[in-house]
């Protein structure tokens, strides 16, 4: 039974996937004289789908054993507590499955976005305060201040531009951030490094993680394949026509989930200029290509807005906005449109690729006034 | 001389399980006694199309050398319990056929601590031809052992179990019984199990056995109270609770549901407050999963997950169990206010 002391009341719960980051935040903390206690999610099982991964059990990637092993070596050298989580099953139903579901109604989803909304900062964080934690910690590259004039708590990009992850944080709500520290947001990635060196974590070499944790090697339609196989589900056939915007049948394609919009690759078509998605039609099972041209536009709608740093709007602001990951936020004016949380937003210049299932993230310099999804 | 010290740490562990020395084989743990005894007894087997019985509640111990049983063609019937957690002697007998060589049955289980009619169900095997191995991990220096009165032919035990060293274990072989080796090498503990023997650890399971022995006549008796002290309290404090597996169990052991509770959360708030219990079972990550017991007993996914394993030993008291009964009202408590799914009281 008892087999050691108590630790103090109210301690930070660190999210610890193993990696560099989560690892140097609970070193931070921990240097600042806090009580913590560490904590990595099992969120999926790596050991499934094995045809994903021929030699063998895939490591190096999110939840994969020696991952855990690595967080539990940072735990022990910290000398903290330390515990694994099983979320496998909340991940698989609201990241998981609506990210297969996005790409076969020929949407782009952001499965980061969804698991920082309803595991990260939702199932999580409550675990987290069910076992006396006061807040957690996490190793995302973004700011949260408190603006005591309105009473908000205001989200601003990480101070490293290359590593800023607010464009997945747009969904967080303010009580989730009053009780969220980003001890990162104020370093760049090379000081976060040198800052693993200092507290001596066994972490401090460990390679960069890459982008959709469960996906290997970001083939995701080769992972949606293998996860319809493996649950014996026969899945709708998505092969279809490519046509042009004229409606002129240019070639065939295994399914719509293969392509997304602007991308140029896997099209196969022999054309005297460069090809792109323009949009994918899954009623139709039909891909529609273009020219580059094609792609721009200027304006388009977000819905399920969600408001950090300011207010719901009441009419047109301008804002920077953000269309993907690696966009450059773009001068637009935003104004509420018809509908709950929707806003029109219309861009000074046409932007390209302005994809449905992504997100559209409102900026004021490097404050985060929002965002939504994109229709 | 390490020679004389072995074979003294055998008839001491003999004497714990009312066996001839020459009865037991010195394993490495629970596990290897449990596959030696499985995979051991199958193989030396004559019949060919051969069968196995089993239950549903088994440790992966034996479980996992079932499977593979099964992969080398093996046919294996894994019975359930009842609610109660206890498996029936006439189901065993119901899943017997003409060629099963072998019944394992533990003799209380890790989880809920429910005993199982070992004696009855061993003459049920033997009347068909089959031979009996119990897994007595979670007996064997808790309660009294006597192999010959349970008339079991295979029996394994566990020397961490009863505060022995970890790594260290027995398998008891009745005489006659055959058994092939499944690991290959010297002729080491009569050609049954080769390789050096872990002479210190046969030494300190035999003094634990013998310090065990000393204390079976009260000890169990004296974990009984506090445990049922922990489950009335907490059962007491805690609305929506209840005890899984109601029959006559192994004294230290008792497993209670929290309904609209994750037991992970439960285990991680209990260690917070330097109390270790344990939930469903890990994965080789750590993260835990619904216990396969709970729901071979017939409870609802959530309720599994919501259950926690209390274990008693040596060194808890009445001052401890009571702290203990205050945490888990007040975790419970914490929790629940944030459980989406818990709602009444």
């Amino acid at each position: 039974m008892p087999d050691r002391a108590p630790i103090a009341a109210a301690p930070i719960a660190v999210a610890m996937s193993g990696g560099v980051d989560s690892s140097v935040v609970a070193g931070l903390l921990q240097r600042a004289g806090h009580s913590i206690v560490g904590l990595t999610m099992q969120l999926w099982n790596q050991r499934r789908l094995p045809e994903l991964a021929p030699e063998g059990v895939p490591t190096g990637r999110c939840c994969s054993l020696d991952d855990v092993y690595d967080a539990r070596h940072v735990a022990q050298h910290l000398g903290i507590p330390y515990y694994v989580v099983n979320f496998e099953a909340g991940f698989e139903e609201q990241v998981v499955k609506p990210f297969i579901d996005d790409y076969l109604a020929g949407r782009t989803p952001i499965p980061c976005t969804l698991c920082n909304n309803f595991i990260k900062f939702d199932r999580f964080l409550d675990l987290a305060s069910g076992v006396g934690a006061s807040r957690i910690a996490t190793g995302h590259y973004a700011r949260i201040t408190f603006d005591e004039t309105t009473g908000r708590y205001h989200m601003r990009r990480g101070v490293d531009e290359s590593k800023d992850q607010t464009y997945f944080l747009f969904g967080l709500k303010q009580d989730q951030l009053a009780r969220t520290e980003f001890p990162l947001g104020g370093y760049t990635k090379p000081q976060v490094r040198e800052l693993a060196r200092d507290l001596g974590l066994p972490v401090a070499q460990k390679p960069d993680s890459q982008e959709i944790c469960f996906v290997p090697n970001g083939d995701y339609a080769a992972f949606i394949d293998a996860y319809f196989r493996e649950r014996g589900i026969a899945p709708e056939k998505t092969q279809g026509e490519i046509r042009d915007a004229q409606g002129k049948v240019l070639g065939e394609h295994a399914g719509v989930h293969h392509f997304t919009v602007g991308q140029r690759r896997g099209l196969r078509i022999a054309a005297g200029e460069p090809l792109y998605v323009i949009a994918t039609e899954p009623a139709s099972q039909r891909v529609i290509v273009g020219r580059n041209d094609e792609l721009l536009r200027a304006t388009l709608t977000a819905r399920d807005m969600n408001w950090i740093s300011i207010a719901a709007i009441q009419g047109p602001i301008r804002a920077q906005v953000k269309i993907r990951n690696k966009h450059a936020a773009a001068d637009a004016t935003v104004t509420p449109a018809s509908g709950p949380g929707r806003v029109e937003i219309r861009f000074d210049e046409p932007q390209r690729a302005v994809t449905p299932g992504q997100a559209a993230v409102l900026y004021s310099g490097d404050l985060v006034l929002g965002g939504g999804w994109i229709q | 001389m390490a020679r004389q010290r072995l074979e003294a740490a055998r008839r001491e562990v003999a004497t714990l399980l009312g066996c001839e020395p020459k009865e037991l084989v010195f394993t490495s743990g629970g596990t290897e006694a449990d596959n030696l005894a499985i995979l051991g007894s199958v193989l030396s087997h004559p019949a060919s199309g051969k069968h196995v019985v089993t239950t549903a509640i088994e440790h992966p111990a034996v479980l996992n050398p079932c499977r593979e049983l099964e992969r080398s063609g093996v046919a294996v019937s894994y019975v359930h319990p009842g609610p109660d957690g206890v498996v029936s002697s006439e189901d065993i007998r119901q899943a017997l056929r003409p060629e099963t060589a072998l019944v394992s049955v533990m003799h209380a289980n890790n989880e809920t601590g429910v005993l199982q009619p070992i004696a009855a169900i061993a003459e049920i095997a033997h009347r068909a031809g089959a031979l009996l191995h119990s897994d007595g991990v979670q007996a064997a220096g808790k309660i009294p052992v006597d192999v010959e009165a349970l008339g079991v032919d295979l029996y394994s035990i566990s020397g961490h179990k009863f505060y022995g060293t970890k790594g260290t274990g027995a398998l008891y072989v009745k005489t006659g019984t055959k058994l092939r080796p499944i690991q290959f090498g010297g002729k080491h503990e009569r050609e049954r199990r080769p390789g050096t023997e872990n002479v210190p650890g046969a030494i300190a399971m035999a003094k634990a056995a013998a310090i065990a022995r000393g204390t079976l006549p009260l000890e169990p008796s004296r974990l009984e109270a506090l445990r049922d002290r922990l489950e009335k309290g907490i059962l007491a404090r805690v609305p929506d609770t209840g005890v899984n597996g109601g029959a006559a169990r192994i004294p230290n052991t008792t497993n209670i549901y929290f309904d609209g509770l994750e037991g992970e959360a439960m285990v991680i708030s209990l260690d917070l407050k330097g109390f270790a219990v344990s939930s469903g079972s890990a994965c080789s990550s750590g993260a835990v999963e619904p216990s396969h017991v709970l729901l071979a007993m017939g409870l609802p996914v959530d309720r599994a997950r919501s259950s926690l394993r209390f274990s008693l030993g040596a060194s808890n008291n009445e001052q401890q169990v009571d702290a203990l009964i205050e945490a888990v009202a007040e975790s419970a408590a914490q929790l629940r206010k944030l459980s989406p799914t818990y709602t009444h009281a």
